[in-house]
């Protein structure tokens, strides 16, 4: 079975700072992101006949087109969380496959950080009543605690120990050293001592909400960046080599009478992008698995298959998921959401670094990468989430 | 003075039933007359078929833990000066799963476990209003 080779990342941009402050907005990063990522690519800004916005920036679904100036005849505003950047690239690749556009632009932006938005812990907001609110509002829900309830019935259902989720904590630390932009964000978001961890770092950092600790919940910076799709006619002629995506897949999961809270959407969700891919999940070289927490790494690589459902501790062990581990899969060579950025929607850098290891571009780079996948996450993984999956191969 | 937790806020068609039963310290859930699902979260239409014809039922209050996490640290005024408090899903022997708190343990990291049998606590929100059903263990 031949690989599809419809439609390719051509331009990439990641946004290098981690805090702006109040002079920067999100959809100046946007813009100044979709300027570099075309340029990456040798394109013009005319080019542009695809939009994909969750409309985070400003001005709601119709913001974007108005405020970059573009008129495009293939609009998609799919906001799903966290994962919609893998939504989006998924959804472009099927209109460049039907021809329904040639050069599709993804953007993000975000000043999480400067707003001082507590994402994780904030708890309850406002609004008109519906279903939800009304049945989950009273109970003091945050964002963090919903994750840990997740991992909480992993321990007990399955026997995971806390070191076995410190695994993802300490790979994920020990590539973002090795990501100059990385380590500058930490010292601009005021980590204290930076450097690699051990699990003894994890298992110390204090509890945010039982069982998670400090080290296994992703930052909160500013950041963004954006991703230019092409068909395989523009994808000829750009300036790097594309990466092509071969697969893709997408599912949401919710709280239900008498579901397995440990499976996450990405069960759906994964074995369809392998199987559109004609690939199998032992043949990744890199896996771009959104770490908002331990526990969503965790949940998705067992339910995209790359080990058997509650075999996950194990599977990532003894550093497993280093990028110089020659067992794969190497896990978000960037450093992840845990240790390199975390605006609050991560999907977009998972296609980012995607793109750079099978480019032979990351500071983390995996030998000869040839197949890497991107797996976005959003929403809250204890209640509702959607888990898009986006599997890419090198030219 | 304590900071009163977020109310159900009404209108609310779908949760309205489920709600008003609460005054009456009633924990209710329905039932699809056409293919006998278990509904919950309430709402008008069933689920599992898109009928809208069902029927409330009213559970016993005696259930299990599915799982929990204990919240530390929480920026919403009502929940901050509660201190470390329990989040939890219980699934109740009628065979729903619901949204709560845990309560009546004195450390709740290490006296609640997942599957320990717990019944219903109401927390009556006042004069008049909702009661928040709340699970201790048995």
């Amino acid at each position: 079975m031949s690989q599809k080779r419809d439609a390719a990342i051509v331009g990439i941009y990641e946004y290098p700072l981690r805090v702006v402050g109040s002079e920067v907005t999100a959809l100046q990063i946007k813009a100044e992101s979709a300027a570099k990522a075309l340029a990456d690519a040798g394109l013009d800004w005319t080019d542009v006949d695809g939009v994909f916005d969750t409309a985070e920036g400003g001005g709601g679904g119709l913001g974007i087109a108005e405020y970059l100036g573009l008129h495009p005849t293939y609009i998609d505003t799919t906001a799903l969380g966290g994962s919609s950047f893998e939504f989006q690239a998924n959804h472009a690749a099927q209109a460049i496959a039907t021809g329904k556009c040639n050069v599709a632009l993804l953007t993000y932006g975000s000043t999480s950080h400067s707003d001082m938005n507590a994402i994780g812990t904030a708890g309850p907001g406002t609004g008109r009543a519906n279903m939800f609110t009304n049945m989950e509002n009273p109970w003091g829900l945050t964002l963090i605690s919903g994750y840990a309830m997740v991992k909480e019935r992993h321990r007990f259902q399955y026997g995971t120990t806390d070191e076995q989720f410190a695994a993802i904590s300490i790979a994920t630390r020990r590539h973002a050293m090795r990501n100059p932009e990385a380590v500058q964000g930490m010292h601009d978001l005021e980590f204290v001592d930076i450097r690699e961890i051990t699990t003894e770092d994890v298992l110390d950092s204090r509890v945010i909400a039982y069982p998670l600790h400090l080290l296994e919940c992703c930052m909160i910076s500013d950041g963004g960046g954006a991703v230019v799709i092409a068909s395989a006619a523009v994808a000829r002629n750009v300036r790097k080599k594309p990466v092509w995506i071969i697969g893709t897949g997408e599912a949401t999961k919710y709280r239900d009478n008498n579901a397995d809270i440990t499976v996450s959407a990405g069960a759906q969700s994964g074995p369809l992008a392998f199987g559109d891919a004609g690939v199998s999940p032992s043949e990744m070289d890199v896996l771009m698995a959104y770490d908002s927490f331990s526990i969503t790494v965790m949940t998705l690589i067992e339910d995209l298959g790359f080990c058997a459902k509650g075999e996950g501790g194990a599977f990532i062990e003894d550093g497993r998921l280093d990028f110089d581990n020659p067992l794969k899969p190497a896990l978000n060579t960037d450093g992840g959401g845990l240790s390199s950025n975390h605006p609050g929607m991560r999907g977009i850098f998972l296609l980012l670094e995607a793109t750079r290891q099978l480019r032979g571009e990351s500071t983390s780079q995996v030998a000869n990468a040839q197949l890497a996948c991107a797996v976005g996450n959003g929403g809250q993984l204890g209640a509702r989430h959607s888990t898009a999956v986006t599997v890419l191969a090198a030219d | 003075m304590t900071t009163l937790r977020p109310q159900p806020q009404f209108p609310e068609p779908d949760t309205e039933s489920f709600w008003e039963a609460t005054k009456q310290h009633k924990l209710t859930y329905q039932m699809c007359d056409s293919c006998a699902s278990i509904i919950f979260y309430p709402r008008r239409h069933c689920p599992n078929c898109g009928r809208t014809e069902t029927t409330i039922k009213e559970s016993k209050g005696e259930g299990v833990v599915y799982t929990f996490s204990v919240i530390m640290q929480s920026r919403h005024p009502a929940f901050k000066e509660l201190g470390a408090f329990a989040v939890a899903y219980v699934d109740l022997n009628e065979g729903f799963r619901m949204m709560t708190n845990i309560v009546g343990v004195q450390d709740p990291v290490n006296d609640i476990r997942c599957g320990m049998p717990v019944t219903v606590e109401w927390q009556d929100q006042g004069e008049g209003k909702v009661s928040l059903p709340m699970f201790r263990p048995v």
